[in-house]
């Protein structure tokens, strides 16, 4: 076994054999037919023209070339970052705080409001999305009680507005996120040793300074892990937005990964589908290393 | 450290107020549900409609989605598990050729979005006359939960007790008995959530059942779900009831495990 003062690396694998090989072996072999190999597919899918169905012509960058200039691709884009705002910085800023309440707080019953608050994280998409879509209907509960505290004014159909669609789409993702970054963030200021408040007190600090220059600062790998995740949700959107709103009205809620379906199930241009499908994933990648890049650098 | 009754007053009164936000959509479905169908509905029976259940059941033929969710959860949670632990030992408790390489490899896939790998997937698994087939729907959630399972397994057998198993194989256990006769039972919480995170993605996974079964012969609960929208246009009762049914599996499991849930998510987030 290894240790301390093993045997040097070439007697010990020559100990192992292929043991290790085959442990491996049937995790492998799925991860690769299902997950690697499309992947690969997907690049070279990509640089075709190709229909789904008849012969595929070899186009090279164009449909990379499409997500820069179609319009329609460009907004799909630009949405993500909305969205972005709704999924990750504003559950951020709420998290903070509640985060802050529940463990520095002194409040009794934190392991109920921690249920309650993740709850919605376990809900499935289509759940949510049929739920919400309820609850923004032209007779729902939100006009309901808009009208009933006298707001008349500001009821609507929420997912028919041109302007006002996306961000009722980013808030159910609000509502969604708010518990996960909630809860990582507890996880990590319970680790702040309560010292450094009470040190905090001494120097005449209050409860708003201690939480700026002590907790958020202390907070900064969950800032970091809750920041990618919840982008990355974000940038991942498709029940929500197929279910609530099919991108409409016109193409004002699409998003990245509605086109991808949309192009390759719908249009038939399978080729810019797959286009949009790869640039997709590296822009998780690349969010994935920058984000973890600058949580080392402040660290 | 204590602080003034005032601060501690508006603290309960921020925490309830998102205490409030987070369950009222939640409520709301449930009343929904709840409510009367029709007038008539109203007139007669209990204050709570325990029908409606029932009823969306049948006209939303979840009997029939709800056994296709389950011989999906089946399948992707027992091949991805027992796949996830023999992969996550090999990389735990052995030094090999290429172990770094290939664990890299691995945690890729936890990056990579379904819709990166739908698209060539559908088309490959046509041609091969496998769509509308369960393994067209799991086979590809199998390979996404390898990819977390092994990095979660991993994880814990490194940490695991070096000297129990160094006991094991002095006396004479092979590398199978060694894993599931010594580590296994001993990895026993790390592996309940696992089970319960790999069981609610693939309950609730929406994009590759969609795509997968293109003539809608094999639908999954919450495809149902969404189609059950689509047609049923007439009332909210009915469709309110059926997204409680779809959501009911996980919800229940969570509220009574949620230690799993949460921890799972929270160490799973975090990759060293």
């Amino acid at each position: 076994m290894r240790g301390p003062g093993g045997p040097a690396p070439v007697r010990r694998r020559s100990r192992y054999g292929l043991t290790p090989y085959w442990f491996l072996l049937p995790a492998l072999v799925v991860y690769a037919l299902f997950l690697l190999y499309p992947l690969g597919r997907a690049v070279q899918i990509s640089l075709y023209d190709w229909d789904g169905l008849s012969l595929a012509t070899f186009v090279g960058p164009a449909n990379y070339a499409d997500v820069l200039t179609d319009d329609r691709l460009r907004s799909a884009f630009g949405h993500s970052l909305v969205l972005i705002f709704f999924f990750a910085v504003l559950p951020l800023g709420i998290g903070l705080v509640l985060a802050a309440l529940l463990t520095r707080g002194q409040v009794r019953g934190m392991g109920f409001f921690r249920t309650v608050i993740f709850l919605p994280q376990v809900i499935a998409m289509v759940v949510v999305a049929v739920a919400w879509r309820q609850i923004y209907a032209p007779d729902g509960q939100l006009n309901t009680l808009l009208r009933a505290v006298g707001l008349d004014a500001l009821t609507r159909t929420w997912l028919g507005d041109f302007t006002l669609t996306l961000p009722a789409v980013g808030l159910i993702g609000t509502w969604v996120s708010t518990g996960l970054v909630t809860v990582l963030l507890m996880a990590g200021m319970s680790r702040i040793p309560t010292e450094l408040y009470e040190a905090a007190t001494l120097d005449g600090a209050g409860a708003v300074r201690s939480f700026l220059f002590i907790t958020v600062p202390s907070v900064r790998a969950e800032v970091v892990v809750a920041l990618t995740m919840t982008i990355i949700a974000a940038l991942k959107t498709f029940d929500l937005v197929y279910v609530t709103t099919s991108g409409g009205p016109g193409a004002t809620t699409t998003v990245p990964s509605f086109e991808v379906y949309r192009r390759a199930f719908q249009l038939g241009e399978v080729g810019s589908a797959a286009a949009v499908a790869v640039v997709l994933t590296v822009l998780i990648f690349g969010i994935n290393i920058a984000v973890n890049r600058i949580g080392e650098r402040e660290s | 450290m204590r602080i003034s009754a005032g601060e501690r007053a508006t603290n309960y009164a921020i925490l309830i107020l998102f205490a409030v936000v987070a369950l009222a959509p939640v409520l709301t479905i449930l009343q929904a549900a709840l409510a009367p169908e029709t007038p008539q509905d109203a007139l007669t029976g209990p204050p709570l409609h325990v029908e409606n259940f029932g009823r969306a059941w049948e006209q939303g033929r979840f009997s029939e989605y709800m056994l296709n969710s389950v011989v999906v959860g089946v399948i992707v949670v027992s091949m991805a598990t027992t796949f996830s632990i023999m992969a996550g030992y090999a990389f735990g408790a052995f030094t090999f050729r290429g172990s770094q390489a290939l664990f890299y490899l691995f945690l890729l896939g936890i990056m990579v979005p379904t819709e990166a790998i739908v698209v060539p997937l559908f088309f490959d698994l046509q041609a091969l006359g496998l769509t509308n087939t369960v393994w067209a729907i799991a086979l590809p959630q199998v390979a996404q939960s390898v990819a977390f399972g092994t990095f979660w397994m991993r994880a814990y057998f490194r940490g695991a007790n070096r000297s129990l198993i160094e006991a094991a194989r002095l006396d004479g256990a092979g590398h199978h008995r060694v894993l599931w006769q010594v580590l296994v039972p001993v990895a026993r919480p790390a592996i309940v959530t696992l089970v319960l995170l790999t069981f609610m993605w693939t309950w609730n996974e929406f994009l590759i059942p969609l795509v997968m079964s293109p003539n809608a012969q094999l639908r999954t609960a919450p495809l149902g779900l969404a189609l059950f929208q689509g047609q049923y246009v007439q009332g909210t009762t009915l469709l309110a009831a059926a997204a409680v049914l779809v959501a009911l599996p996980v919800v229940v499991l969570y509220l009574v495990l949620q230690r799993h849930f949460i921890q799972g998510m929270l160490e799973g987030a975090v990759r060293e």
